[in-house]
């Protein structure tokens, strides 16, 4: 028994050769997979319900994808809507596959599994004890819980299964687990988890797995009974044993363990055999299911608007005496803002050139630096004024060598030169939802839409 | 490269460009930042980790960590060690410099570049 299927490419909307797509679909895949989550970009994204990419982009990726799936008459499965996996995104995605369906003349069933929980089950959860602290976890309490902004659950393969066997023909979910796209349609036919999982988490980001990359493409993973097979649809990439193994590492923090709700993959024991220049076989894997049933919250909240500026400084003798010079900068600036603002303001500043990359001490003096100056408020005519404010304090802020008269202290390249950057967020959970006995359907909601024309 | 550093430290950029195909950093997640390093064979990973250039105490110190919560993987079959940890700053938090984490092996390049190495003896002279 085997089943091929195919992954679009690591994040709906970054593009894939049309041809990897077709030739993929010459192959009779079971069915397309794309991720479209990440949270690598920072909190903003699911904070604020922005998509990563544009609308077009998004089309581009989505339409192939669609009508291949629509030609094989097999699911198309998209996970994490819009990048933070919001409610509001899985509505927008499926705007979107109707105005595809119905530019293409089909008609589609599409699945969407919204993932954002309501606010008073959360806090019912946290007050039975059942939001369990993940490593690196901040400090929580039942105000995080009632905070604007958003909250999501991580959907793993279960609500996938449910939406397939309704059948949709495509998928759309919130917040969703990167592998768990991958494994559902597999394990529901019956595969041994252990190498489903693996396979999951290796085609999660498309063709990165393979060697040669010119870009962003599709692969094909095709399951067996004792393993399952890994081929870059593009003849010019190649899939190596050394390519696929060295892409387990890839931005997992354990190189063996993944996490998922329904029990824990342990990759210690995958083998990886070369079947041809541009194929691999792998093996073992194994998968211990979970005592209990867990999603991973994520959550990001406001913490006000952000305005910005910065300046490039090369006169040497201000470099010499950059980390004190920024220092009283930094106090005078505070009392300039003070004077109208109160303490409602967060100022930062970030010495690029020197250390700021890295925060590390360091004596070396820079032959050129930029200094990055962020401001924080409650609104953003507030954040816009106080950067103004400390653009012109920081401009004209004085080193005692040039005492003749007035000095301009750095370069800018932008007539305004402050940048009003809109609402800010931070992350603010990393927590494990324990998920009760026929409770999964309340904390992932399933809804069924026919879209499109014809 | 090869220069004398602020402090009279002797400094080779190809004790990492020599030894390693691949130095990197990137976010594992909001809160962790994962560190991946490839040795250009088994016998330089052999000779790097058995002089103790990558400890949990080390990278501790290096990256402002405790080093209770350094995981260090060692992956004898494609010759790379993983080295993970929470972020001092979290993805986005207010004053964080690197969103991604994508810059921050920068650091262990540094050390790696200090090391004295001769042959497979290895020498790690900040270390305190």
């Amino acid at each position: 028994m085997s089943l091929p299927y195919l992954a679009l490419n690591g994040s709906l909307g970054t593009g894939f050769r049309e041809e990897s797509l077709e030739a993929g679909l010459r192959r009779e895949v079971a069915f397309i997979g794309v991720d479209s989550g990440s949270t690598d970009g920072g909190p903003y994204y699911l904070g604020s319900g922005a998509w990563i990419w544009s609308t077009e982009a998004y089309e581009r990726d989505l339409r192939l994808g669609l009508l291949g799936a629509h030609r094989l008459g097999v699911p198309l499965i998209v996970g994490s809507c819009g990048g933070g996996g919001g409610d509001a995104a899985v509505e927008g995605y499926l705007a979107m596959v109707d105005r595809l369906a119905r530019l293409a003349g089909i008609r589609v069933r599409v699945a969407c599994v919204a993932c954002e929980p309501s606010r008073d089950l959360l806090v019912r959860k946290y007050r039975s004890g059942q939001l369990r602290a993940l490593p690196g976890a901040p400090a929580i309490d039942e105000h995080t819980l009632r905070q604007p902004g958003h909250i999501v659950a991580m959907a793993g393969a279960e609500p996938i299964q449910d939406a397939v066997a309704s059948g949709a023909d495509v998928v759309l979910l919130g917040r969703c687990a990167d592998a768990a796209i991958f494994a559902a349609i597999p394990l529901a036919r019956g595969f041994d988890p252990g190498p489903v999982w693996n396979a999951a988490k290796i085609v999660e980001c498309g063709s990165a797995a393979a060697t040669n990359r010119k870009g962003q493409d599709s692969i094909l993973c095709t399951i067996e009974d004792d393993g399952f097979v890994l081929e870059p649809l593009d003849p010019d990439l190649r899939c190596t044993p050394g390519s696929v193994a060295a892409h387990t590492l890839y931005e997992t923090a354990d190189p063996y363990r993944l996490v998922m709700p329904s029990g824990t993959l342990d990759a210690r024991t995958a083998t990886y055999e070369a079947l041809d220049e541009r194929r691999v076989k792998v093996r073992g894997g194994t998968f211990a299911p979970a005592d209990v049933y867990t999603a991973k919250l994520e959550g990001a909240a406001p913490v006000g608007y952000l305005s910005s500026f910065w300046g490039s400084i090369r006169d040497p003798v201000i470099l010499a005496q950059l980390p004190s010079w920024c220092e009283s900068l930094q106090t005078a600036i505070g009392n300039r803002l003070a004077t109208t603002w109160g303490d409602t303001y967060k100022l930062d500043l970030k010495v690029y050139g020197a250390n700021g990359t890295t925060g590390e001490k360091t004596d070396a003096v820079p032959r050129e630096a930029v200094v990055v100056f962020d401001l924080v408020g409650d609104t953003q005519e507030a954040a816009s004024g106080m950067a103004r404010a400390a653009y012109h304090v920081a401009l004209h802020w004085p080193v005692k060598e040039w005492k003749a008269g007035s000095i301009t202290t750095f370069a800018h390249p932008y007539s305004a030169p402050v940048v009003d950057r809109g609402q800010v967020f931070r992350f603010t959970l990393n927590h494990q939802l324990v998920i009760d006995e026929g409770e999964r359907g309340s904390v992932f909601r399933i809804t069924t839409h026919e879209v499109g024309g014809a | 490269m090869r220069w004398e550093g602020r402090d009279g430290a002797v400094t080779d950029l190809g004790n990492a460009t020599r030894h390693f195909t691949l130095i990197r950093s990137k976010d594992a997640g909001p809160f962790m930042l994962t560190l991946d390093l490839f040795f250009v064979d088994a016998p330089t990973r052999e000779a790097f980790v058995s002089a103790g250039v990558f400890t949990a105490d080390r990278i501790g110190e290096l990256y402002g960590v405790d080093p209770a919560q350094v995981q260090i993987f060692e992956l004898a079959d494609i010759d790379a060690l993983k080295i993970s940890f929470p972020r001092p700053v979290p993805s986005g938090e207010f004053g964080d410099t690197d969103i991604t984490g994508g810059q921050q092996y920068a650091v262990l390049v540094d050390m790696i570049a200090g090391l004295e190495i001769d042959g497979r003896s290895i020498r790690d002279p900040g270390r305190g």
